[in-house]
């Protein structure tokens, strides 16, 4: 999946058992047995990633539906 | 599905029948796309629709005697289309540049004998297949006699076409003595077959049998004679019947001289009854055109007027009142195929799981199909053998789904004999979406029926598996099925009572052996409620309902019993539509689900009256005043406008119908159970606009409370510097909840919510 690179926005977010702010880390994602890697904005210390609004309507959505219809 | 149930459901759908017109012609001209370019004023398309078909169009454009118009559908409400005219008046327009495609030449030389319209049109089919054709004729100029026999012909036009068969390598032989057995003879010995005209030329000192009408053909249809290499064109008056028996007579000889079967295929050919259904409904009588100089004919502005009055015949019944089918853009028997091929496809994109998914399975497709095409059997097929293969997506029908869980679940099944009584002779079941978008009229009616019928009533609640019917999970639909029966069983297998239609058809069809009657056709009104007089609304029909007139008769007597006056729709009764929640549609097709209730509701003016609580709901859903036949009989319980109330949220829905159950049992039985602990207690705080969001996304309640609970717990969530805002995320089941909120005194303040189903590997944690 190419997920689209993540806004300055997306960085914001801090973690909150860490304290830590978002670092871009690519993340393994998977859904119906295929799995894809994307950069996403992650915990550094814990790992904890964050999924925007934007990029979990828009392009996961996309291809979720992608690969329902597979 | 197989190929073999392909072809059944594809033969079922006539909509590619050929219409009256085109059956009629014995060559099977296109009229219908005739009419179509020349109403359009496309004149160069509308050529070529006569080229396609017919032989030297110019000059048969121009004399045929239009067998079609005796039976033109367009006669049934005027008079016929008067198709010979606008041929005629298309043959007058400049021909675009028409050009034939190059085939392979072939080596068997044949001779055409007689340049009537037979045998022109022999020579023009057999040139155009490839082969060598010498058109052998008695005066100078081939097919002269035409010319003088048809006023609407002269030597011009004729020797236009006879250009285009000169051009297409039919070479000429004038002067030939056709009734000269010599002459014959030695045709014979110098080409592999030939061609009889027999309007010119008789075939004397062929040796060939006479048939059975005294020609030397034995087989008009196929112009076959005693020898095998000879084909003959009976002598015929009708023009375009001429013409008919040169094609038919030239494709024997090229089936015999390519060895090929005779008569396989060729059942179709010349004129034949045709299965098309074309409605004549909303269709004004009119007069044929009479053209302002009748020996010139039409002129081309007379010809598109005339040609404007053509019904286009087409059937699409079931496409004129379904906006489902409407949607997809073709009609069942292209749906059919593609729902085929979906199925087959290996590897790539399944392009009509869409369309499997999309259809309410409501059935008015069949009921108005002249020949009864049930969409819903073939999309209910293709999502079982979907699940069944695992290729369901998991996205389409899940909620639908859980939300049969849910009634499943101890959150609300329940049975019980009527409180006091050890067994009762009937139970109530009020299904599981009255219960969820007005529990107090399903308690309302409990209680009446408590009171009024001799035997006692117990109470069921749960779900009947509609929507695991819908979905076409078998499994599932077993195992709630199973889990009813049971509860059915442990109460002594008592009458059943049920308020929703479509409960009643999944025990007909898949529970046969409970009995079942319709809330209404029981419910005494008695002492109920009583609209004030001069009422009247427009009563919308359950699709589920299609096929109980009992209960759709019982609701008219009802209503009848209380003054209401009844408008019935246009689409009402056995023709009633869906509210685009049947058959998952809503699941799988929000936005189209959306637009069917928007359709349903401009049928009236009026408020509507339904009977299905999801029915009413829907049209709610898109702004539709519309009352529950309950909202008269109790009222009060509904608010004071109940036909302006909003549709329940889906949170609303799941928690009325756990409150109905905890209400009940404590009140009814004196049992109290114990509050749900933890989760119900975070109070959610959200405002409208995000509650509407929450509400299409169809993220519920619980699933924020569960997700603001397990963050708030493990302490494991994001939070926003600036605005202070912290983000949690949570996966009950097959998809992720991210919630943004923030604590305050009151409770939890929701600012937005989403969810996607992938998941991240590892869980986001390293
Ligand atoms: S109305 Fe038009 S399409 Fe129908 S039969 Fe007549 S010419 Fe053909
Ligand atoms: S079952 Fe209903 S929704 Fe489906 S195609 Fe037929 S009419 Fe349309
Ligand atoms: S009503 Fe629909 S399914 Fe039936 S024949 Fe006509 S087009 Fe085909
Ligand atoms: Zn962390």
């Amino acid at each position: 999946m190419k997920a689209p690179t993540p806004r300055p926005e997306d960085f914001a977010w801090r973690c909150r058992q860490c304290g830590e702010g978002m670092v871009a880390a690519p993340v393994t994602l998977e859904y119906l047995g295929n799995q894809f890697t994307a950069e996403l904005p992650r915990c550094p210390r814990c790992g904890l990633v964050y999924i925007s609004e934007e990029l979990a309507l828009g392009k996961m959505a996309e291809v979720e539906q992608l690969l329902e219809d597979k | 599905m197989e190929q073999l149930e392909l072809r059944d459901w594809e033969r079922r759908c006539i909509q590619e029948e050929p219409p009256e017109c085109v059956a009629a012609c014995p060559l099977h001209l296109d009229a219908r796309a005739l009419c179509g370019q020349v109403a359009a004023g496309r004149w160069d398309q509308a050529w070529q629709v006569l080229f396609r078909t017919l032989p030297l169009p110019g000059v048969l454009g121009r004399i045929c005697d239009s067998p079609c118009q005796a039976r033109c559908k367009r006669s049934e409400a005027g008079e016929a289309i008067r198709v010979g005219l606008i041929e005629r008046a298309v043959a007058d327009q400049p021909a675009p540049r028409l050009r034939l495609p190059p085939l392979p030449r072939k080596s068997q030389k044949i001779a055409v004998l007689g340049d009537g319209l037979a045998g022109l049109t022999a020579a023009w089919d057999l040139a155009r297949k490839g082969y060598p054709v010498a058109l052998h004729h008695p005066g100078d100029a081939p097919g002269a006699a035409l010319a003088s026999e048809f006023p609407t012909l002269n030597a011009e036009i004729v020797a236009a076409e006879v250009a285009r068969l000169a051009s297409a390598g039919v070479t000429f032989s004038p002067g030939a003595t056709l009734n000269d057995p010599a002459y014959l003879a030695a045709r014979r010995a110098e080409n592999d077959a030939l061609l009889l005209d027999l309007a010119i030329c008789p075939g004397a000192g062929l040796d060939l049998t006479p048939g059975p009408d005294g020609s030397p053909v034995q087989d008009p249809a196929l112009g076959l004679t005693s020898q095998e290499k000879i084909s003959a064109a009976l002598a015929e008056t009708s023009p375009v019947w001429r013409a008919a028996r040169g094609r038919w007579a030239a494709a024997s000889l090229d089936r015999r001289l390519q060895n090929v079967s005779l008569s396989a295929g060729r059942d179709q050919e010349g004129p034949r009854p045709t299965r098309l259904f074309t409605s004549l409904e909303g269709v004004k009588p009119s007069a044929a055109l009479d053209p302002a100089d009748p020996l010139a004919g039409y002129s081309p502005e007379e010809a598109r007027a005339e040609a404007g009055r053509c019904l286009d015949c087409q059937c699409l019944e079931c496409v004129k009142v379904c906006a489902y089918l409407e949607r997809f853009g073709s009609y069942p028997r292209k749906y059919a195929r593609e729902i085929y091929n979906n199925a087959s496809i290996v590897m790539g994109m399944r392009q009509a799981n869409k369309l499997v998914n999309s259809c309410s399975l409501c059935g008015l497709c069949q009921e108005v199909c002249p020949s009864d095409f049930a969409m819903q059997d073939l999309c209910r097929q293709a999502r079982q053998d979907m699940v069944a293969r695992g290729k369901m997506p998991p996205s389409a029908h899940e909620f639908a789904l859980l939300d049969q869980d849910f009634s499943l679940s101890a959150d609300f099944a329940l049975a019980r004999p009527q409180a006091g009584q050890a067994s009762s002779a009937e139970v109530f079941f009020p299904g599981c979406q009255l219960c969820a978008s007005a529990p107090a009229q399903a308690q309302a009616v409990y209680r009446r029926l408590m009171a009024t019928r001799p035997g006692g009533v117990g109470l069921l609640l749960g779900c009947c598996g509609a929507p695991s019917l819908w979905a076409g999970d078998d499994a599932r639909l077993a195992g709630a099925h199973d889990q009813w029966r049971g509860a059915w069983e442990s109460l002594g297998r008592p009458r059943v009572i049920a308020a929703c239609s479509t409960c009643l058809k999944t025990f007909a069809e898949h529970l046969p052996e409970v009995e079942a009657v319709s809330l209404w056709q029981v419910l005494d009104p008695a002492g109920l409620g009583r609209p004030a007089p001069g009422l009247t609304l427009a009563l919308h029909d359950p699709c589920t309902a299609r096929h109980a007139p009992q209960v759709r008769q019982a609701v008219r007597e009802l209503l009848a019993g209380l003054g209401v006056a009844v408008e019935e729709l246009r689409l009402g009764g056995e023709r009633t539509e869906c509210c685009g929640f049947g058959g998952l549609m809503a699941n799988a097709n929000p936005e189209l689900a959306r637009e069917v209730v928007r359709r349903r509701g401009e049928l009236s003016g009026r408020d509507y009256l339904a009977y299905c609580a999801m029915c009413r709901d829907s049209l709610a859903g898109v702004g539709k005043r519309s009352l529950h036949l309950l909202d008269l009989l109790f009222p009060g319980l509904a608010g004071e406008d109940p036909a302006g109330r909003p549709r329940p949220g889906w949170s609303r829905r799941r928690e009325n119908r756990s409150r109905l159950r905890r209400e009940l049992l404590r009140d009814l039985w004196g049992e109290e159970e114990a509050a749900v602990p933890g989760q119900a207690e975070i109070k959610l705080i959200m405002d409208e606009s995000v509650a509407a969001r929450l509400e299409e996304r169809r993220i519920l309640a619980e699933d924020l409370r569960a997700a603001i609970a397990r963050a708030e717990a493990a302490g494991d969530h994001l939070v926003h510097p600036e605005t202070g805002h912290r983000l949690a995320s949570h996966r009950p089941h097959q998809a992720t909840f991210w919630v943004e909120y923030s604590p305050g005194p009151e409770g939890f303040v929701v600012h937005n919510a989403y969810s996607h189903r992938m998941t991240v590997v590892g869980g986001g944690r390293l």
